[in-house]
């Protein structure tokens, strides 16, 4: 890592060892795109255009076709993230019992926009569409974990347990 | 209170393990679909009346009978977990708490349909779901229920577990296959069906997950008595998940014959706060809004479709009296502007505009001509487009505009 926070974009052999069975696993190698593109950005941190690039000479293709599936998808990241990323569904359901009063108070506990992540690159902020987790609503996804039935006091809790 | 038949294990600690499934009499369903036929078991999910529960309701036997006969090359079945309409939630709960029930439908359906690759697409954000899903599938690897000749009989079946990467498009059946096959998740033309031409070129299955877990119960008890739960056109129970203004939020299983009157005031508990029903959005954001006069309607496909709206994915989202439309109609609105795949230029343009002209009339700005321009590029749009996601605009833009204008035309003349 560079005093940038920038990875070098290479895959170790043993992550090179996972693309060589994810593409063995499907009958079109190409199908292992998503999960290569998953396995990148948690090697990385984020895709950037020289991710795209690398991934695309593991498959053959064009750094333009993985550039086009990268852009499509809500989960990829282009751009450095926070450690942290706080995913707060903005959807109906959440709407109807506070998700803007969520937002708001993350906003200001983490001084920050939608979309920004704070300073020390502890968290990034985020409104989604629907997590499709309406009956604990509202709700916001941390990392890989769902929260809900949110009061400012447990939203409280969550932003402590960030490191 | 009817027999719960997909979340009779909810409950009970253990209830994602294989152990806990066998227990209950899991597996049962395998052992009597590998003495029948595979065109023996299409044919009973016909006559079960198995309806597909993801949000067409198509009939899952017909589906089937769909694939061409004595085709020489592979056949595929994917399942498809990529949740997305607003207000569902029921398939994460089948896919936490029992997944052995779709594994066990996998294994049945794959031996009806002649597949021996199958793939389960689970939308990016459920990585708790796709973990204990695939320690699941592992387990059912170490047992022998997949793998090479399952229980002896002779039968081969693979399972990948596949994550998507965030887009809602991805759950429209041919933006998935597209998605599985590594590319950004665009909808294709139809014909070709995906069970002539699917996944990686082949004839291909694609079914919901709740749809998979109903398939081994018709085994067991038969399709007779899978109708018989049911409605004279669709058979069985279904998890409807309720969201919004009740007093219990939650996945409910009922027959499809319960209203949803009952639905919301006895199972869910009715609104709280002793505050009055406004409107109910009865089968995911892409429903048409019913008013509260008008939820006397029974769940199946054929009686919400009576009721001039779709029993879609069964997501039931109650407002109370409390609940501006307009900023309704705005919250999904910018939804559909987000999530279109941008794909059909009416589609991407449309669902662009009205976005903006249902902002402007919440925040106050909204022009006399609004809201007829919204009617008139909702219903020019309507089936012009590859696949049915506008169409499933179309109904939320109508409806919420037309039962509610008042609320609308209040804000504008502000």
């Amino acid at each position: 890592m560079n005093a940038r926070g920038a990875v070098r974009v290479e895959f170790t052999p043993e992550q090179r060892a996972e693309v060589r069975r994810l593409q063995g696993l499907y009958p079109d190698r190409r199908a292992a795109l998503l999960p290569v593109l998953q396995l990148a950005q948690e090697a990385f941190g984020h895709i950037s255009l020289e991710a795209e690039e690398y991934v695309a000479g593991l498959f053959d293709l064009s750094p333009a076709h993985v550039h086009e599936v990268v852009t499509f998808y809500t989960l990829f990241f282009r751009e450095p993230k926070g450690r942290h990323v706080i995913s707060v569904c903005h959807n109906l359901t959440c709407h109807l019992l506070g998700a803007q009063q969520v937002l708001a108070h993350l906003k200001e506990r983490l001084g920050v926009e939608v979309g920004g992540t704070t300073p020390d690159g502890r968290v990034t902020l985020l409104g989604v569409e629907c997590l499709c987790a309406c009956e604990m609503a509202p709700m916001l996804q941390v990392d890989d974990r769902y929260e809900g039935n949110l009061t400012r006091e447990k939203v409280d809790w969550i932003l402590e347990g960030l490191a | 209170m009817a027999e719960k038949i997909l979340t009779r294990n909810f409950h009970l600690p253990g209830s994602h393990t294989l152990v806990l499934y066998r227990e209950t009499g899991g597996y049962a369903g395998l052992e009597k679909a590998f003495a029948m036929k595979p065109a023996e078991i299409t044919e009973e999910v016909k006559k079960s009346n198995l309806r597909g529960l993801g949000g067409a309701g198509f009939p899952t036997g017909v589906k089937w009978g769909f694939l061409p006969q004595g085709h020489p090359g592979p056949v595929y079945l994917v399942i498809n977990a990529d949740e997305g309409e607003p207000g569902t939630f029921k398939d994460r709960y089948l896919l936490e708490r029992d997944p052995h029930a779709l594994i066990e439908g996998m294994i049945i359906s794959a031996y009806a349909i002649g597949a021996h690759l199958a793939f389960v697409y689970i939308r990016g954000e459920y990585v708790q779901p796709w973990r204990i899903f695939g320690r699941a599938v592992a387990e059912a690897y170490e047992a022998g229920l997949l793998g090479k000749n399952i229980r002896g009989s002779g039968f081969d079946l693979d399972v990948i577990c596949h994550r998507g990467a965030g887009a809602y498009i991805c759950g429209e059946e041919t933006g998935l296959i597209s998605s599985l096959e590594g590319k950004k998740g665009w909808p294709k033309l139809k014909p070709p069906f995906p069970a002539i031409r699917g996944a990686f070129g082949a004839p291909t299955i694609v079914n919901n997950v709740e749809t998979i877990c109903h398939v081994p119960h018709i085994m067991n008890r038969g399709a007779a008595w899978f109708a018989g739960l049911g409605t004279k056109s669709q058979g069985g129970t279904r998890m409807y998940s309720v969201s919004g203004h009740v007093t219990r939020p939650g996945v409910y299983e009922l027959p499809v014959s319960a209203t949803l009157r009952s639905l919301i005031y006895e199972h869910a508990g009715g609104i709280p706060g002793g505050r009055r029903l406004k409107a109910v959005v009865p089968g995911g954001s892409s429903a048409v809004l019913l008013t509260a006069d008008e939820i006397d309607a029974t769940l199946d496909v054929d009686g919400l479709k009576n009721a001039g709206t779709m029993a879609g994915s069964a997501g039931v989202i109650v407002m109370d009296e409390t609940v501006s439309i307009p900023e309704a109609l705005m919250v999904v609105a910018r939804f559909y502007a987000h999530e279109s795949c941008g794909q059909c230029t009416p589609c991407r343009e449309s669902t662009g505009w009205i976005y903006k002209m249902a902002r402007r009339i919440v925040e106050g700005k909204g022009r006399k001509e609004d809201l007829d321009t919204i009617l008139d590029v909702a219903r020019r749009g309507a089936g012009t487009a590859i696949c049915a996601f506008f169409d499933g605009a179309v109904g939320p833009y109508i409806s919420y505009i037309e039962k509610f204008r008042h609320e609308f035309e209040a804000l504008i003349r502000k």
